[in-house]
C-alpha cells in the first residue's frame, strides 16, 4: 500500500510531461480528456490511501537507521492525505469547468493549460504529503512558480502580467525566508525531515536544560514567514487580491479553494511536528503569533471585501478574511481547533469555488466583472444568480453548510471567538449577498463611481471563452452546483465529522507523529466521540447569515460602498512590488516580536 | 566556527530586499531577486563548511579524508535550479509588462489597488 502515496504525486507530473510533449499534435478534446484522467486518477489514489491504514513511503527504500535518515519520505497522515484529495477533485472541477474555457489556445499550445494545472496539483499534492523540510519547499516554489505562470496565463492582457509579478516577488521573497530556516535547522539539528528535526531539537534540550534559545525562534519565524506568505495572513497578504483580481477564473477557484490553504496547513504542520515539542517554541509565543495574524487578516480582510466593486477582487479578500479565520482556528493548537478548520477549509473551498464559476460565467456572458456595470444584467440567467446567492449565504455560515459547522466547532472553543466569527462571516457573506441582489434582480441603485480614495474597476474585462456567451455553458453551471452540493455534504455527514476529528487528534500529536514516521509504529487511532451540530452553533450560524442579509438588504439602496474612516487602509493596497515587499520584511519584524515576547 | 559567513548571508538578504524595496527598474526588481536568493546559497555553504576538508569526491581520496558536507550542497544545486525558474518567469513577464504597459518602472503600473 506504501507505494500508492508517491503515484499521488507522480501521476500528474506525468500527465503533464505528456501533455507538454505531446500536447501540440493533438486535439484540444483529447489532451483535456487526458489531464482529466490523470488528475482523477490521483483524487482516486488519495480516496484509496485514505480508506486504508495510515502510511509512510520512504522513496527507494532509504529508511531510517537509528532514528536518522537523509531519505525521502511522503507522509500519508489523514490530514494531509485529505488535503490531496481535496485538491485533486478541485482539479478535476476546474478542468471540466474549463471544457469551454479559452475557445481558441494559442496555436500549437493546446496543452499547455491543462498541463499547468497538472503540475499545480503535483506541486500541492506533494506539499501537503510531505514528511521534510526541504522537499516542502521545493514543493512550495513548484506551486508558487505554477501559480505565477497560471495567473499570468493571459500575457496579451495588462493586467494579468502585473498581477503575477507582484504573486511571484511576494512568495519567492517569502520561500527564501522559508529556506533561510530551513538551513538554520539543518546546522542545528544534521537533519531535514520534520520529525527527525523535531526529535533532535527535543533531545537537544533535555540535555541543555532549557528550551528553545534565539537559533531555534530564528529558524521557526522564518520557516513561517513563507508559509504565512502562501497564506496571506496581514501584513504578508498584499499580492493575493492583486493575483486573484487578474488570473483566469479557473485558475481563481484553485488558489482560493486550496493553494492558499496549503500555507495554513503548513504552518500547523511545521509547528506541530519540529517545533510542538519541549524543544521548540514555547506553545504560547506561537499562538500569540498566530492569533494576532489570523484575527488581523480576518478583520483587514472583510474591511476590505465590502468596499470592493470589482468581484473577483472582492472575492479575493473574502478569502482573506477566511484564511484569517482558519489562522484563528489553528492557532488553538487544539484537536478541537484543527477539526473545525479543517471542516471549514472543506466547506470554503467548496463554496469559493463555485462563487469563482458564477463570476466567470458573468465574465463571459458581459465581459465585465464590475458590479455597478452589471446592474441588473443577471437578470435572464436566475439558476446562476440562485448558486451565486447559495454560495454567499455558505460563506456568512448558514446551517447546514461545511463552512457553518466549522465555524460553529471553533468558535465554541472560546468566549470571545463567536464574536470575531459572527462579524468576519456576516460582512463577507453580505457583500456577496450585495452583488447577487444588484446584478442577478436589479435591486437598488447601480452604485457609482468612488471618490474616497483609490479603488479597481472590474469593467471592459477579456471574456474568457474568445467570444461571449448567451447562455451559461451547461459544464460551468454544472460544476458550480456540485461544489455547492459538496460544501452542504461537508456540514451533513457525521461520519466525515468523525473521521476528520480522529484526523486531527493525530495531527496536533507531536510524538506520535515522530514514531510513526521513525519508528515505524503508524498510530491507528480509533475514532473516539466527536462533536457535531449544537443548538448554539447552528443559532450562530443562523445568526451570521441573517446579519448578512440584513447588510446586504440596507446596503443595496445605498451608492457608495465605501467606508469613509479605511482610506488609508485602502491606499495601502498600492498594487507597487516595492510597497509589498517591504511591508513583507515588516511582517517578519512583527512575528519575530509576537513569537520572542 | 566563525559567525561571520551568517552575519553575511544576513546582509546580503537585506541588501537584496532593499533593492527591490527601492527599485524603480523590474528587470534591476529582478536582479535584486536573485541577490536576496543567494543569500541562502551562502547560508547553504557556510552550515556545511569544515575547517582543511575537501570537496566530497571519494575517486581520489582515502575513505576517511575529512569532507564537506555534501547535503548542504545538494540542497545549494537544486536551490540555483529553483532560482533560475524564479528568475526566467520573471524576466518573460518583465518583458510582457514591458509591451502591454510600455514602461518597467513599477511606480507607473497603477492598474491595481483598493
Amino acid at each position: 500500500m506504501d507505494r500508492l502515496l508517491p503515484l499521488i504525486v507522480v501521476v500528474p507530473l506525468l500527465g503533464a510531461a505528456v501533455l507538454v510533449a505531446a500536447g501540440r499534435h493533438v486535439p484540444r478534446p483529447v489532451a483535456e480528456a487526458v489531464a482529466g484522467l490523470a488528475a482523477a486518477a490521483s483524487a482516486a489514489l488519495a480516496a484509496a490511501a485514505l480508506a486504508g491504514p495510515p502510511e509512510v513511503s520512504w522513496v527507494g527504500a532509504w529508511r531510517p537507521q537509528d532514528g536518522h535518515s537523509v531519505g525521502i519520505v511522503l507522509v500519508g497522515d489523514r490530514i494531509g492525505l485529505g488535503l490531496a484529495a481535496l485538491t485533486s477533485l478541485l482539479v478535476v472541477a476546474v478542468l471540466a469547468y474549463s471544457w469551454r474555457y479559452f475557445d481558441e489556445p494559442p496555436h500549437g499550445h493546446g496543452g499547455a493549460f491543462p498541463a499547468l494545472v497538472l503540475l499545480f496539483q503535483g506541486g500541492m499534492c506533494g506539499f501537503a504529503l510531505t514528511g521534510d523540510l526541504f522537499d516542502a519547499f521545493v514543493f512550495f516554489e513548484l506551486m508558487g512558480v505554477v501559480g505565477y505562470a497560471l495567473t499570468g496565463y493571459r500575457v496579451e492582457e495588462a493586467r494579468p502580467v502585473q498581477g503575477a509579478l507582484v504573486f511571484g516577488f511576494v512568495n519567492s521573497l517569502g520561500g527564501y525566508a522559508t529556506l533561510l530556516g530551513i538551513g538554520l535547522l539543518y546546522a542545528r539539528t544534521g537533519e531535514l525531515g520534520m520529525a527527525q528535526v523535531g526529535r533532535e531539537l527535543d533531545q537537544a534540550a533535555d540535555a541543555a536544560g532549557h528550551g528553545a534559545d534565539a537559533l531555534v525562534v530564528a529558524a521557526f519565524v522564518l520557516v513561517l514567514t513563507g508559509l504565512l506568505v502562501k497564506a496571506a495572513a496581514v501584513p504578508f497578504h498584499f499580492w493575493l487580491p492583486d493575483a486573484h483580481a487578474v488570473a483566469p477564473t479557473p485558475v481563481c477557484m484553485l488558489l482560493s479553494g486550496v493553494m492558499v490553504e496549503m500555507g495554513g496547513y503548513g504552518a500547523a504542520r511545521v509547528w506541530t511536528t519540529v517545533f510542538g515539542g519541549p524543544g521548540g517554541v514555547p506553545a504560547a509565543g506561537a499562538r500569540r503569533t498566530l492569533l494576532v495574524l489570523g484575527v488581523g487578516s480576518a478583520l483587514v480582510g472583510a474591511l476590505m471585501c465590502w468596499q470592493q466593486r470589482h468581484v473577483k477582487r472582492l472575492l479575493a479578500f473574502s478569502t482573506v478574511a477566511h484564511t484569517g479565520l482558519f489562522l484563528t482556528g489553528i492557532a488553538l493548537l487544539t484537536p478541537h481547533g484543527v477539526a473545525g478548520t479543517a471542516l471549514y477549509v472543506l466547506g470554503h473551498a467548496g463554496a469559493k469555488a463555485a462563487l469563482f464559476a458564477c463570476t466567470g460565467i458573468l465574465l463571459d456572458r458581459h465581459g465585465s466583472v464590475d458590479e455597478c456595470e452589471l446592474h441588473g444584467k443577471g437578470r435572464g440567467i436566475p439558476f446562476t444568480g440562485l448558486l451565486f446567492a447559495a454560495g454567499g449565504l455558505a460563506l456568512a455560515g448558514l446551517p447546514p453548510f461545511g463552512t457553518s459547522l466549522g465555524k460553529a466547532l471553533v468558535e465554541e472553543r472560546s468566549p470571545w471567538l463567536p464574536a470575531l466569527f459572527v462579524l468576519v462571516s456576516a460582512v463577507t457573506g453580505g457583500a456577496v449577498l450585495r452583488v447577487a441582489a444588484r446584478v442577478f434582480l436589479g435591486a437598488g441603485q447601480a452604485g457609482r463611481e468612488d471618490d474616497e480614495g483609490p479603488e479597481t474597476t472590474g469593467g471592459e474585462e477579456e471574456p474568457e471563452t474568445g467570444r461571449r456567451v448567451r447562455r451559461p455553458p451547461v459544464p460551468m453551471v454544472t460544476v458550480a452546483a456540485l461544489l455547492l452540493a459538496g460544501a452542504l455534504a461537508v456540514g451533513t455527514v457525521p461520519a466525515l465529522t468523525g473521521a476528520v476529528s480522529a484526523a486531527a487528534e493525530a495531527f496536533t500529536d507531536h510524538a506520535g507523529y515522530a514514531a510513526a514516521v521513525l519508528d515505524g509504529r503508524p498510530a491507528g487511532r480509533p475514532e473516539g466521540p466527536y462533536d457535531w451540530w449544537t443548538w448554539t452553533g447552528a443559532g450562530l450560524g443562523l445568526l451570521s447569515a441573517a446579519l448578512a442579509v440584513a447588510l446586504a438588504a440596507r446596503s443595496v439602496g445605498l451608492e457608495s460602498r465605501a467606508v469613509p474612516w479605511s482610506a488609508p487602509l485602502r491606499r495601502l493596497h498600492s498594487g507597487h512590488v516595492g510597497d509589498y515587499v517591504a511591508w513583507t520584511v515588516a511582517g517578519i519584524g512583527l512575528v519575530s516580536l509576537l513569537a520572542l515576547w | 566556527m566563525s559567525l561571520l559567513p551568517y552575519l553575511i548571508a544576513g546582509w546580503v538578504f537585506l541588501v537584496g530586499v532593499h533593492g527591490i524595496a527601492t527599485s524603480r527598474n523590474l528587470i534591476h526588481a529582478v536582479g535584486c531577486l536573485a541577490v536576496t536568493q543567494s543569500s541562502t546559497y551562502v547560508l547553504l555553504l557556510a552550515v556545511g563548511y569544515r575547517k582543511g576538508a575537501t570537496a566530497p569526491v571519494f575517486s581520489d581520496l582515502p575513505v576517511d579524508a575529512p569532507v564537506v558536507d555534501p547535503v548542504v550542497q545538494a540542497l545549494a544545486l537544486t536551490d540555483v535550479v529553483v532560482g533560475a525558474t524564479v528568475t526566467a518567469l520573471l524576466l518573460a513577464l518583465v518583458v510582457q509588462t514591458a509591451k502591454r504597459h510600455g514602461t518597467v518602472d513599477p511606480d507607473e503600473l497603477s492598474e491595481l489597488k483598493g
